[in-house]
């Protein structure tokens, strides 16, 4: 279907101008048209993404402290030095081990999700609303309230409270990277608030499952429940599982709003877009270290973005989809 | 009711589970669900507390006293100006939305529908910016806006934010599947592509805006790190920027700082409750299906 409609992009097109051409001439008011209506988002496109990318890059190899102009050409300086500073490297560790856990685990939570919710006979729009509800908090918000109410150090916190009827001690979530207890904050923070929204596409994608397939299933003698899903529900859910995955990633690699807010002070846990705020906006405003950063990680995304693509086929005849 | 429907809708399903298989299903939704709905309920409890009640010995589940009183005390405050805050925040998300809307609704149906010689070119420097994600362009779009003298302003707010690759791509999406007979009839009749564009095909395709609006709408209110670069001077924070100060300011007024965050929330609750059937539908249509 999608091959189909890839082609089907390119060829009505001219198939419609040869209709209208003898009509009206439509040869030169189509491209004028064409302008009219993308030329304000392409102008824009180029000032506010194009330019800054060119200018970081640019950027990237000059001396730039404390201002946006640049003082004087240090060709790879910048790079070398960004490739070598620890925190930024360490940073990219944070993020590796991130996704690890996020990836998955928002996977997993999203689709049981979907598949409860899916299978319910009555409250189904009660408890869809419930779980979709998280996506309207902030990631501000939450840090918020997972910081200052539920995973405080002190006794006042809901963790700390529930662990103590069982007799644990407080446990100091967030000001220890030893045990690395804050890695629970940061993942629950970030299940809560999106797995909602895959769960709507899972949701989707499950109800686009024709129904024949499990009858036949059925018919064939596979027991329901783990055997249908294995073999149908989630060969079925292919496509959506890998946009989904795909998602996600992208959206581990721009963890910025519940790292800086949960460990504002802390000297772990830091991804790299936190790393690249304090250096090109922190205390040393070093514009020119932070602009190498900004290329090193745009490249690095490129790379894992193509290389996911290449892997799980994604993005193959895709285009027009 | 409930019973007899999935009965009527396809009579050979056998029966899934039985009473104890319903009543599990049940039980390991409502357990989630509850799970799901703690932190909610923890913000209007503790924005309804007083502090000594907040960090109290032993947890309380319940206020004793409701304290409304805290919510004029949040807009007396004087370290944060929260009324500005969220006034700043209506503004930039509603005129986020609306400039997203046009501009990118008119690129997308461009790209989808008016045949022109270098139209794939076009699409490809679109798709292009899509696999720089844009949080990690915020250095230098920084310092782009701000050798424009736009930091601290609305302008720098919401304009740089209107380009959104995505969501011209979705839009160019939508109009590829948009039904052409609408539009030729239109032509038939004399209107040029603005004429039918604004005449045929929006008018025809509300739900999609209004899907489009919603999700825009709530991003554009979430928005975090863009408003932190932006906003240097406090009377340009937007709520998320406040929420956030909140949390290293020295004096920790835990019932202000729940009461604002139970504020900033309350719009979007509203959206949801009112929109959400468009939103469901949106997620579930704008393009990421299998």
């Amino acid at each position: 279907m999608s091959t189909t409609t890839a082609r089907g992009v390119a060829q009505p097109a001219p198939a419609k101008v040869s209709k209208d051409r003898p009509r009206r001439g439509l040869g030169a008011s189509s491209t004028l048209n064409f302008w009219l209506f993308t030329g304000p988002f392409l102008i824009g496109l180029v000032i506010f993404v194009f330019v800054p990318i060119g200018w970081s890059i640019y950027l990237s190899f000059f001396e730039a402290r404390f201002t946006v102009s640049p003082s004087e050409f240090v060709g790879f300086d910048n790079y070398v030095q960004i490739l070598t500073d620890a925190d930024f490297l360490h940073s990219l560790v944070t993020f590796t081990v991130f996704a690890a856990f996020i990836v998955p685990a928002t996977w997993g939570l999203s689709l049981g999700l979907a598949l409860l919710v899916n299978r319910l006979r009555f409250m189904r729009a009660f408890f869809r609303s419930v779980f979709f509800l998280p996506t309207a908090c902030s990631y501000v918000a939450a840090a918020l309230i997972w910081k200052m109410s539920i995973f405080n150090g002190v006794r006042f916190g809901l963790a700390n409270t529930v662990i103590g009827w069982f007799g644990v001690d407080n446990i100091a979530w967030l000001a220890n990277p030893d045990p690395p207890w804050y890695w629970l904050v940061i993942v629950t923070v970030r299940l809560w608030l999106q797995s909602g929204f895959y769960m709507i596409l899972f949701l989707a994608a499950l109800q686009n499952i024709p129904r024949e397939l499990y009858e036949a299933a059925a018919i064939d003698g596979a027991k329901p429940g783990w055997q249908t899903f294995r073999h149908i529900t989630l060969p079925q859910l292919r496509a959506t599982s890998t946009a989904v995955i795909l998602l996600l990633l992208i959206a581990a690699y721009q963890a910025f709003d519940e790292f800086f807010n949960l460990l504002k002070k802390a000297t772990w846990g830091q991804p790299p877009l936190v790393e690249l705020y304090k250096m090109a906006l922190g205390e040393n405003q070093n514009y020119g270290v932070g602009s190498a950063g900004a290329v090193v990680l745009t490249m690095l995304i490129c790379v894992v973005t193509l290389f996911q693509g290449k892997i799980m086929g994604f993005g193959r005849g895709d285009e027009s989809k | 009711m409930t019973t007899t429907a999935p009965d009527v809708r396809k009579p050979v399903k056998p029966k899934r589970g039985g009473v104890i298989g319903n009543a599990g299903l049940y039980l390991a939704t409502g357990v989630a669900a509850l799970l799901f709905l703690i932190p909610f309920y923890l913000i209007i409890r503790n924005a309804l507390m007083t502090d000594p009640e907040i960090t109290g010995e032993s947890w309380k589940w319940f206020p004793t006293d409701i304290q409304w009183g805290n919510i004029t005390e949040l807009f007396d405050d004087t370290t944060v100006d929260f009324a500005q805050a969220l006034w700043n925040s209506v503004i930039v998300a509603i005129l986020h939305t609306t400039g997203i809307l046009l501009v990118c609704s008119l690129a997308g149906y461009g790209l989808a529908r008016i045949p022109y010689k270098h139209a794939n070119k076009v699409f490809y420097a679109v798709l292009a910016t899509l696999m720089v994600p844009t949080a990690v362009t915020f250095v230098p779009s920084f310092v782009l806006v701000s050798s424009l003298g736009w930091v601290d302003s609305y302008r720098g707010l919401i304009i740089p934010g209107l380009f959104s690759g995505f969501t011209c791509f979705l839009f160019r999406q939508y109009f590829l599947g948009f039904p052409k007979e609408l539009e030729e009839a239109a032509r038939v009749d004399g209107l040029g592509y603005w004429g039918a564009y604004w005449r045929v095909v929006v008018p025809n395709s509300l739900n999609f805006f209004a899907a489009i609006a919603t999700i825009t709408f709530i991003n554009g209110w979430n928005s975090f790190l863009w408003p932190l670069v932006i906003g240097q001077d406090p009377s340009a924070w937007t709520v998320q920027v406040a929420l956030s100060s909140y949390m290293t300011n020295q004096t920790v007024n835990y019932h202000l700082i729940f009461m604002a965050t139970a504020i900033s929330i309350l719009p979007l609750l509203l959206v949801f409750l009112f929109l959400q059937r468009w939103l469901v539908q949106g997620i579930a249509q704008t393009g990421i299906k299998g």
